[in-house]
């Protein structure tokens, strides 16, 4: 911050030709300032973020009929009914497996491209940070859409591994959970890269060095010294996967042509097929307060390595 | 989703092992080919002759961009989406770089909390807030309107510009903005003659990303527009979930080209890393 500063030299300008009750008025003037500054922005963030989110809040707790009917009320029956059906368990359940899944192998396959942009010194850092970043910039509908090419039953995996001779029938990895998944590392791998690069402050090469010249080989140096200093960044990037797969929409919905039931995809069915808006924004809150946990503690950890 | 690590000072690694340093190279290699697989078989679908995708590809074509042009579907999408794009960047810009100026420039309580305030909607799923913006928009009659689209996007894109707009900020050197102050310059000459210049960049990079995130934004889309006026993303969703043609690769490519395009606009400017 180098505000204060800069108001500290203006005002010991002025001090020598102001009296005390210009001051007052210079501090009335930057609170005017300030929130006039601020106000659109609140307004603007109220009206389209709050609002909504506190509208749906309340709608959780009105009494819903499966034909849009809504009977405004204080009643517990979405929630009741979201986590004593079995079928509801079953889709809160699909959904956190498939973010532990997603987020367990899209932090394995990011950690060694995650380690190499650390350490290289390569005149292609920038290039290969850039290149491993740039999906990001990229539509998720347009790489679900790659996947199912990829993925397909006459695509690009089944048809190489059919002329090859090794499989006779297609291999079932698309109208699945095995191809959202798929999709779904792939999609969330850039996220996982940054988090793990901005994690990985405190390896040093110092250390990995001394380890090596004391006679570590080259698994004991990556096991003892390079693995434990790497943890921190491994688990805020698998918490942040997570958190993303969770509320993920798009691509359970392409890939998993309709077999795959999870919150998200719930939400929407019970928002546009069913019109049950009580029970879709039951489901929402569920949906919420599971990624807001896991958020405060992704929040903890950080501050933690950055501290 | 903060990335603010000081990597780029760390001493570079010794090479130590000559044995595992090809294996290495050979997984990163792959590693990026799955990163990168998506978009490349976009690539190659969109000027493949033949409609179905067929090991190693059949042929050359531009047929699937001639057909785009024609493609009302398409075109009226984009025509959407580019509206909506547009409004949200010049909206959120008017009031995410005051509110990022205030921020910076000025000492008031609970400045920490309207902070994070400002960046919360970065941490709220869009499936939820798209619809919470249903429920309300549809008593106000603006579902499958422009204007209910670009409302849905505001919240979204915001925390992106009152972030790059203050981290311009925080570095901008002052001592300027007091000189003109001192010279008798007022509030307004010194924002637009001082202050704006000095922090460009930010607001640049930040109006982009504002841009490029409503412009591939789906899912908001869906909910509060999907049935009456689809953008894009929703025309491209709809279509993939029903048939997926060589049509929808070359469409893919001409997006994938314009947010390549914004990529290396935004790194230019100030830095992918430090924008998302």
């Amino acid at each position: 911050m180098t505000a204060p500063t800069e108001t500290q030299q203006l005002m010991s300008v002025r001090a020598g030709v102001l009296p005390g009750a210009l001051e007052k008025a210079k501090a009335a003037r930057d609170r005017r300032t300030y929130l006039l500054l601020l106000l659109p922005a609140i307004l603007g963030l109220f009206a389209t973020f709050l609002l909504p989110l506190g509208y749906m809040v309340k709608m959780s707790f009105d009494r819903g009929a499966p034909d849009g009917v809504i009977e405004s009320a204080f009643t517990l029956d979405s929630y009741v009914r979201a986590l004593s059906d079995p079928y509801y368990w079953q889709v809160i359940w699909n959904t956190f497996q498939m973010g532990i899944i997603v987020g367990v192998l899209c932090v394995l396959v990011s950690y060694p491209i995650a380690l190499f942009l650390v350490r290289t010194r390569s005149r292609f850092r920038g290039l290969l940070m850039a290149v491993a970043v740039a999906p990001l910039l990229t539509s998720a509908i347009v790489r679900t859409y790659g996947w199912m090419v990829i993925l397909g039953s006459n695509g690009l995996v089944n048809s190489s591994l059919h002329s090859m001779g090794l499989i006779d029938a297609p291999l079932k990895l698309t109208n699945n959970m095995t191809g959202v998944e798929i999709g779904l590392v792939e999609i969330f791998m850039p996220y996982a890269i940054l988090t793990m690069v901005s994690g990985f402050g405190r390896l040093s090469s110092q250390l990995e060095e001394a380890a090596g010249s004391l006679g570590a080989n080259g698994f004991q140096v990556f096991a003892r010294i390079t693995l434990p200093l790497s943890l921190p960044g491994v688990l805020a990037s698998f918490l942040m996967v997570f958190v993303l797969t969770i509320s993920t929409f798009v691509t359970p919905t392409l890939l998993g042509g309709g077999t795959v039931q999870v919150l998200a995809t719930e939400i929407y069915d019970q928002t546009t097929g069913v019109l049950n808006w009580p029970f879709a924004a039951a489901l929402s809150v569920i949906l919420l307060a599971l990624f807001g946990a896991i958020i405060a503690v992704y929040q903890r950890l950080t501050r933690k390595i950055g501290g | 989703m903060q990335q603010t690590l000081a990597v780029d000072e760390a001493p570079p690694f010794k090479p130590r092992r000559r044995i595992g340093r090809p294996a290495f190279g050979t997984l990163l290699f792959l590693l990026y080919i799955f990163l990168l697989a998506p978009l490349l078989i976009v690539f190659v679908i969109a000027f493949e002759s033949n409609q179905y995708l067929s090991f190693p590809p059949q042929g050359f074509t531009l047929k699937w961009f001639e057909m785009l042009p024609s493609e009302s579907i398409f075109v009226d999408g984009m025509k959407v989406t580019l509206v909506v794009a547009a409004s949200v960047t010049v909206i959120v810009l008017a009031i995410g770089v005051p509110a990022a100026l205030a921020l910076d420039r000025y000492e008031f309580k609970g400045k920490g909390a309207l902070h994070a305030f400002f960046l919360s909607p970065l941490l709220v799923p869009s499936i939820v807030l798209a619809l919470g913006l249903v429920l309300i928009l549809t008593p106000l009659g603006l579902t499958n309107t422009y204007e209910g689209i670009i409302i849905g996007h505001v919240a979204i894109t915001f925390p992106f510009v009152v972030r790059t707009t203050l981290m311009s900020l925080t570095t901008a050197d002052t001592s300027c903005e007091a000189a003109a102050r001192i010279l008798g310059a007022g509030a307004w000459t010194v924002f637009r003659r001082i202050t704006l210049p000095l922090i460009r960049s930010g607001v640049i990079a930040g109006g982009i990303i504002a841009f490029i995130v409503s412009f591939d934004e789906a899912v908001i889309s869906l909910f509060v527009a999907g049935s009456g006026l689809p953008t894009l993303p929703v025309q491209i969703f709809q279509y993939v979930s029903n048939s997926a043609d060589a049509a929808v690769a070359a469409l893919s490519v001409v997006l994938i080209l314009i947010s390549l395009g914004v990529v290396v606009v935004v790194e230019r400017v100030m830095g992918l890393r430090k924008a998302l």
